[in-house]
């Protein structure tokens, strides 16, 4: 699998870590109940279809950064 | 209704060669309506529709597979068996499912092919070492087989490892549990297969859940590509499709679908005469009856139902195998291919009851679901027929995060599979 990075552009997904889930809004400190903090991290969406990530260009420039990809077929959406 | 298979039936068939073999299990159309319909004919399914018949006399029982039996992950596993698990609730689950293993090819009648060859595992530093010697002793206060073997035992054992002064990791010992090893996977699909569809249960393959059928909080039937079926309960068995099948009825699990891929060589001549799993990263090999060596490492490493595996990880693993089995670098990878695996945070997974009244849960089985089989579908059955679980399976609930509750066998926090 490719990954676009913003920086370097194409790269191979092993120069990357995988950063999960990058739509789930993280309560405020000091905030929320137990409930809504377990769900915040424990729960997701993991749909069989579009997926908004974060990604790591950690071997190479190292920037956080968030793509789209479709976790049904792996295809590319770009940079999201 | 599939004949018994005997010694005699062999020999009436090898002198008639002519008579044809049954069908090993009934291909009906949906009923209307069923007591229970379980959701997905992968190991896990099908054994929890053969303990309702068999165990708690439910016999009006439909497994629904969307594809054929033995299309899943029951049928990619690198079909390792061990009970060498450490932490309450663990222990006694895993061992109930040893011994289930044990007597499985008689009870269903189907030979499985259960080769308790021994699992060797091991330590490639003296800490590690270390912490076998407690996991053994845990496993043996528990009754369960488990020995410590010194680095000269272990190259008794195994001599073709690399003992050299340049090996990258040394090996001090390791700890083996006799009475693990290996079965033939598909055979335990077909088996229980055939087994539940003697005892009157449904087995209908090429059907595909799309929707549940709600009245309020109660499930009333399923929708299906072949139309509606309804029903008493329904219980979720769907491996690496957990969280789609799930949402279908509202619900949002702690479950993300990852890759696990698995490698087979070009067949040898037998060398590894038990499973050996290294203590250095991730990585258990064994030698299947044909010949070729059969391995696996960790997931891909990001979500995806795609049952296609990245180069990487093939790098990765072969790299273990040599590093390990010097030899290994003059055989060629022969096949490897992918299964999607429901990863939990702790690792441990489902067998539960849901937040709806008459849904059940069996998922998140992560690595390690194979090996469970008989005692899952065993207190899944229970579960389902008594509408609470077993002792065996209370610690597996849906809410455990939420209550504190986490099974974490690796000891070191959740997301284990993400660190
Ligand atoms: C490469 C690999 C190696 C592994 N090695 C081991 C090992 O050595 N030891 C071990 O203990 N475990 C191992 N595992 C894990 C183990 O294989 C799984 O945890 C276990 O098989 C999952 O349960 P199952 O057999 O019921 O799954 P499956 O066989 O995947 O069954 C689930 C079924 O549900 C069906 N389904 C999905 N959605 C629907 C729907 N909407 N409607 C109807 N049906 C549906 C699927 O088609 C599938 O047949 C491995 C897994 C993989 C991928
Ligand atoms: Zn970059």
């Amino acid at each position: 699998m490719i990954i676009p990075c913003p920086w370097c552009g194409d790269r191979d997904h092993s120069e990357f870590r995988y950063g999960g889930d990058a739509t789930k809004d993280r309560p405020k400190h000091g905030t929320g109940d137990l409930k809504e903090w377990h769900d915040y991290y424990f729960l997701f969406d993991n749909p069989k279809g579009p997926h908004t990530e974060y990604w790591q260009h950690v071997l190479g420039c190292r920037r956080w950064f968030r793509l789209s990809r479709n976790i049904a077929t792996n295809e590319i959406g770009g940079l999201a | 209704m599939s004949r018994q298979y005997s010694a005699f039936a062999l020999a009436r068939h090898a002198l008639q060669p002519d008579l044809a073999w049954e069908r090993a299990w009934a291909s009906p159309d949906p009923k209307p309506s069923y007591d229970v319909v379980i959701i997905g004919g992968g190991g896990h399914g099908l054994a929890t529709a053969y303990y309702l018949a068999k165990n708690h006399g439910v016999r009006n029982v439909a497994v629904i597979e969307r594809n054929y039996i033995g299309s899943g992950n029951v049928g990619r596993n690198t079909t390792l068996i061990r009970s060498n698990y450490m932490i309450g609730g663990n222990t006694a689950f895993f061992e109930h499912s040893m011994k289930l293993w044990e007597g499985l090819s008689h009870d269903l009648n189907f030979n499985c092919m259960v080769s308790q060859r021994g699992q060797i595992v091991l330590a490639v530093n003296p800490v590690q070492l270390d912490t076998f010697a407690r996991r053994g002793n845990v496993m043996r206060l528990n009754g369960i087989d488990a020995e410590l073997l010194d680095r000269g035992e272990v190259m008794k054992l195994l001599p073709y490892l690399d003992y050299s002064k340049e090996a990258r990791w040394p090996v001090y010992g390791a700890i083996m549990q006799p009475r693990a090893g290996t079965v033939r996977h598909d055979a335990v699909a077909w088996g229980y297969a055939r087994a539940a569809s003697n005892l009157g249960v449904d087995i209908i393959e090429n059907c595909e859940v799309t929707g549940f059928v709600m009245d309020g909080t109660k499930v009333t039937g399923v929708e299906t590509s072949r139309g509606r079926i309804n029903c008493g309960k329904a219980g979720i068995a769907v491996a690496g499709h957990t969280s789609h099948v799930a949402k279908m009825a509202g619900l949002r699990l702690p479950v993300e679908s990852h890759i696990l891929q698995a490698f087979v060589t070009e067949p040898i001549k037998p060398i590894v005469h038990h499973v050996v799993s290294w203590g250095a990263e991730l990585f258990y090999l064994s030698q299947s009856d044909k010949g070729g060596l059969v391995f696996g490492g960790h997931i891909d490493g990001f979500n995806t139902y795609t049952q296609r595996g990245q180069f990487p990880r093939i790098q990765t693993v072969a790299e273990c195998a040599v590093s390990l089995m010097p030899f290994v670098s003059r055989l060629r990878l022969l096949r490897h291919w992918g299964g999607i695996q429901d990863m939990t945070p702790d690792g441990s997974p489902f067998i539960s009851r849901t937040p709806l009244k008459n849904l059940y849960l069996n998922g998140g089985w992560c690595y390690q679901g194979f090996k469970a089989t008989p005692a899952s579908g065993w207190t899944y059955a229970h579960t389902i027929a008594n509408d609470d679980e077993h002792e065996l399976n209370r610690c597996f609930s849906l809410d455990r995060f939420e209550k504190g509750r986490e099974l974490d066998e690796f000891g070191i926090g959740n997301w284990t599979y993400k660190q």
